[in-house]
């Protein structure tokens, strides 16, 4: 072990670190001051993105091949901070409102931000395990945060079982490919195939196996069940962190062994994935048509969208063309990182206590009430539709890119037809909004206001100039990538 | 040559200026509001005009070029690529004419939310306007895609009774070609290396077969856009619950933008496609003139039966277009701005009497000629002109476009033509029986016998449009001769391809 390696992780040891010293400093506050645990919480954060930009790019293999630091890695860093930054933002004022205000909401959050930077940098399965629990855990946990609740606690429930159960699958998985193989590490799985001495049928099925728990991370058809019961009863706060940041966690594993450790694999997996991916886009936005609340409307949306991102991954199966694909991918997850908080926080700026305030139908009048907060909404809402000129035309832009050049028309087919299918429910929301009369009691609030047009701001900035980010993924690439 | 301030970046971008003034005036200031939107707009006209006095008519190619990279991605040069030629200048025009001539027309009609009406109009003439300027298919399909949402929101929040289904299925409708066309950019870009429309045209070379299914997946935006039969059913909706100066803006120039990316996409891109599938589009285009013109007849709606004419009138365009030769293509772009003119004229005739009388059932009236004798003769002169009375503007454009139709080789047969010229006749029967039911007849009704003539407001939105209906029909050859050189160039790539083919 090495200086180097420390300063792989280094990020992740500031967040870890810090936060535990939150955790004993929290108990000298008083409660109802934990606005300052808040700000605590948010300096560590702050602290590792800036230490994450100081060292974007730089790669290194660390502590034996199990830390990957690399421009992925560092991307999707990015991303995580970011929104575990806007959850605390949006927690704010939310969680004293609702009642539910407690000091350790400011250090369950970030310990699960550290689970997902560290599956971005996993080289080695075992790490991909330990991340996916140090990230899940703490949902569990936050889930689960406005109990006596019955809603949050059956949603902190389902979340665990279901989740222990994916993890287990994972497990086995990683067993079955040691099984195979006789390495958990990345690298050395790749070896292995090349030299074609891997057991084929048991590999299979443990890449099969890690598949499936990853793809319940990510929420994709067939895998998405707990998907709407548990984001519709988790305190909305959590729900945008947990929709974006395990999400993209679940990706940051799923895209990373795939294409690290089993790109000899492609043609076996390839064909799956399309399927899974042709699926989630199509189940996800059709049963977001049927939904009249608004979180369960954003849970499926939410899944539609692990199916644009899972695109990615059959169009990267050509070696060739997988640097651009994990490109779109990544740029896909922060387009929808930032659109998803914004429209979240629009979520929490409507909800009132006892879970009202969260049908579709409440949202008529807004326009009227609230017009700059009706007009980020449609922001949001066309984002996440794909219409220019919002980040998120540009990403499923860059995405459907990769998967056309990977001659896979099909899909894109699937892809922008189930976009159009979006268009009607997203659509939905901004009907109610202008065209319906209505008095919505709106909640206003600094954090909550910044959240939202910071993120109205960046959804229209970056698709009117996307050059810069495009650049950023572009560059990040996999330092394994054969 | 490319500045910030160019005459093509301030014609597009003007109205910006609009909006953000409008932006920072107070909600209840409802004139001012409209004074800002009224000058923004003439003075993007005005614009427009310099940019008509700058314009090389010998200049086949695209003039005032404004070309900057604006994002680079994985080996695409995705540019700022914007530029004027004869195909597009006239559709400028028309757009910025039929702007504040619409905004004109809300003055009394639109009391709820000026502000965001206003703005909304304003973003709507910016993507319009942008849309025949791109030269860049990323550019292209973001303006497109743009104009979706201000005329989603006209037509939605200041609609009639039906107004959200109507917007909603706008809205899916158009989104519902444009994606097919998003994929086939996406394959344009991966294969051909460039978004720029002029390189695409001048490398050309794909293969004959792909082009169909290039030209399809583009035809697929076009086609609902235009409308052409049978993809035409949201076109009644739209028209009828959207506010009259939405439904001139809609008839005006959002058909035209389906009827222009033919003749700036489909026919210079994918010319073998085009000869190829030239029968088919006729085919398409003649039934929907004809069946245009039979639902017409039987609206009791004086606005759906307008919308219905524009199905018919776009059939003519699309005929004349995929004549594939000189008179047709002229023609179809002049029956573009004919329509344009025209039938915009038509929904604010209709605008106009449905704010008097708050119906729009031809059963209502009858012999209103009595009462409102100004409004009768302008209503006269404008149908005589829908309905191509020689002399009007209407007569020059069907009769180039069937001169075309009648000599073309890519057709194939004179059937085509023979049918269309039935539609012509066709017109004459529904704008004709339209007239009479209104103005003809006794004055039975009482509410209508005390009914206001037209008013001085009035009779300004109408008058360019009237001046300007006389001006084709009487002395067509500036227009003509605006896109001469470069409707030429398209003929040119056409001939080589069909050289190519035999």
């Amino acid at each position: 072990m090495s200086s180097s390696d420390f300063l792989a992780i280094l990020p992740m040891l500031i967040i870890a670190g810090w936060t535990m010293v939150i955790l004993l400093v929290d108990l000298f506050i008083p409660r109802e001051r934990k606005g300052i645990t808040a700000l605590l919480s948010a300096i560590g954060l702050l602290a590792a993105l800036v230490v994450v930009i100081l060292q974007f790019g730089e790669e290194r293999v660390a502590f034996g091949g199990m830390i990957i630091a690399d421009g992925y890695a560092s991307f999707l860093q990015l991303v995580f901070i970011i929104s575990g930054l806007i959850g605390i933002a949006l927690a704010y004022d939310y969680i004293r409102r609702q009642g539910i205000e407690r000091g350790e909401y400011y250090t369950i959050l970030p310990f699960s931000v550290t689970g997902m930077m560290l599956m971005a940098q996993a080289g080695d399965l075992i790490v991909i395990f330990l991340a996916l629990e140090l990230l899940s855990i703490p949902l569990y946990v936050l889930a689960g945060f406005a109990r006596p609740k019955p809603e949050s606690e059956e949603s902190a429930m389902k979340y665990f079982l279901l989740g222990a159960f994916a993890s287990s699958f994972v497990v086995y998985g990683i067993a079955l490919v040691y099984g195979a193989t006789q390495t958990t590490n990345l690298d050395a799985i790749l070896t292995t195939l090349q030299a074609g001495q891997a057991e084929g049928t048991l590999l299979l099925i443990g890449a099969g196996l890690i598949l499936v728990g990853l793809g319940f991370k990510v929420a994709a058809v067939p895998f998405h069940m707990w998907t709407p019961d548990v984001y519709q009863g988790a305190p909305s706060a959590v729900t945008a962190f947990m929709a974006v940041g395990a999400k993209a966690g679940g990706f940051a594993g799923l895209l990373r062994v795939f294409l690290a450790a089993f790109p000899e694999l492609a043609a076996d997996w390839m064909p799956v994935v399309v399927w899974i991916a042709a699926l989630t886009m199509t189940w996800g936005n059709i049963a977001a048509i049927a939904q009249t609340n608004i979180k369960r409307m954003l849970a499926y949306s939410s899944i539609a969208h692990a199916g644009y991102i899972l695109m990615a991954l059959p169009a990267a199966g050509k070696t060739e063309l997988a640097p651009e694909a994990v490109s779109g991918a990544l740029f896909y997850l922060m387009a929808y990182t930032i659109t998803n908080l914004g429209a979240w926080a629009v979520v929490l700026a409507l909800e009132k206590k006892e879970g009202k305030g969260l049908e579709i139908e409440d949202y008529a009048g807004l326009g009227a009430r609230r017009p700059l907060l009706a007009i980020m909404m449609t922001i949001f809402m066309l984002s996440l539709t794909g219409i220019p000129p919002t980040v998120g035309f540009v990403g499923k832009f860059y995405v459907f890119r990769a998967v056309i050049a990977s001659d896979l028309i099909g899909l894109a087919l699937v892809g922008v037809i189930t976009s159009l299918i979006s268009a009607f429910y997203y659509l939905r929301v901004v009907v109610m909004m202008y065209m319906r009369p209505g008095e919505p009691e709106t909640r206003s609030e600094f954090w909550l206001n910044f959240s939202v047009g910071l993120a109205a701001l960046a959804t229209l900035v970056l698709g009117l100039l996307p050059g810069p980010l495009f650049e950023i993924a572009g560059n990040a690439h996999m330092v394994l990538l054969p | 040559m490319t500045s910030l301030l160019s005459i093509l970046n301030l014609v597009t971008f003007f109205p910006i200026v609009g909006v953000l003034i409008i932006l920072f005036l107070p909600r209840n200031r409802h004139n001012a509001i409209r004074w800002t939107a009224l000058i923004a707009s003439v003075i993007t006209f005005a614009l427009s005009i310099k940019m008509l006095a700058d314009f090389n008519i010998n200049d086949p190619d695209l003039q005032m070029v404004q070309e900057v990279t604006w994002i680079t991605v994985a080996g695409w040069d995705i540019k700022y690529h914007m530029g004027v030629d004869g195909l597009s200048l006239l559709l400028v025009l028309l757009t910025t004419l039929l702007t504040p001539i619409s905004i004109l027309s809300t003055w009394k009609a639109i009391e709820e939310r000026v502000k965001e009406f206003m703005a909304f109009f304003l973003l709507l003439e910016l993507g319009m306007v942008g849309v025949f300027l791109a030269q860049d298919l990323f550019l292209f399909y973001v303006f497109w895609e743009f104009t979706l949402v201000p005329m989603y929101f006209l037509i939605g929040i200041w609609g009639g009774p039906r107004r959200m289904y109507a917007a909603i299925k706008f809205f899916l409708y158009t989104m519902a070609g444009s994606i097919l066309m998003l994929l086939a950019i996406l394959w344009l870009g991966l294969n051909q290396g460039t978004f720029s429309i002029p390189e695409l045209i001048q490398t050309g070379g794909i293969d004959p077969q792909l082009q169909i299914w290039l030209f399809l997946a583009f035809a697929a935006a076009f086609a609902i856009k235009v409308p052409m039969w049978p993809l035409h059913s949201w076109l009644p909706d739209a028209h009828v619950e959207a506010p009259t100066a939405g439904s001139v803006i809609l008839a005006g120039v959002l058909l035209k933008m389906g009827t222009y990316g033919f003749l700036r996409f489909n026919i210079p891109m994918f010319p073998e496609a085009s000869l190829k599938l030239a029968p088919w589009m006729a085919l398409l285009a003649v039934i929907g003139i004809l069946y245009g013109a039979a639902v017409s007849y039987a609206q009791r709606d004086v606005k759906k039966l307008v919308a219905y004419s524009s199905v018919s009138h776009l059939g003519f365009v699309m005929l004349g277009l995929f004549a594939l030769n000189m008179q047709g293509i002229q023609g179809g772009i002049l029956q573009m701005i004919n329509h344009g003119l025209s039938t915009g004229a038509l929904f604010l005739i209709v605008g106009f009497i449905y704010e008097r009388r708050h119906t729009r059932e031809m059963d209502d009236f009858g012999g209103l000629w009595k009462v409102m004798p100004v409004y009768a003769i302008l209503t006269l002169i404008v149908t005589l002109s829908s309905m191509g009375l020689p002399g009007l503007n209407g007569f020059v454009g069907e009769f180039t476009i069937l001169l075309g139709a009648f000599g073309s080789s890519p057709i194939g047969s004179r059937l085509y033509a023979g049918f269309a010229a039935a539609g012509v006749i066709l017109a004459a029967i529904y704008m004709l029986y339209m007239f009479q039911k209104l103005f003809l007849g006794p004055l039975d009704k009482d509410e209508n016998k005390g009914l206001k003539d037209l008013n001085w407001r009035e009779i300004v939105i109408l008058l360019p449009l009237l001046i300007l209906i006389f001006w084709i029909g009487l002395y067509p050859k500036p227009f003509f001769e605006l896109m001469g050189p470069s409707v030429q160039k398209v003929v040119d790539i056409l001939q080589t391809a069909a050289l190519a083919v035999h």
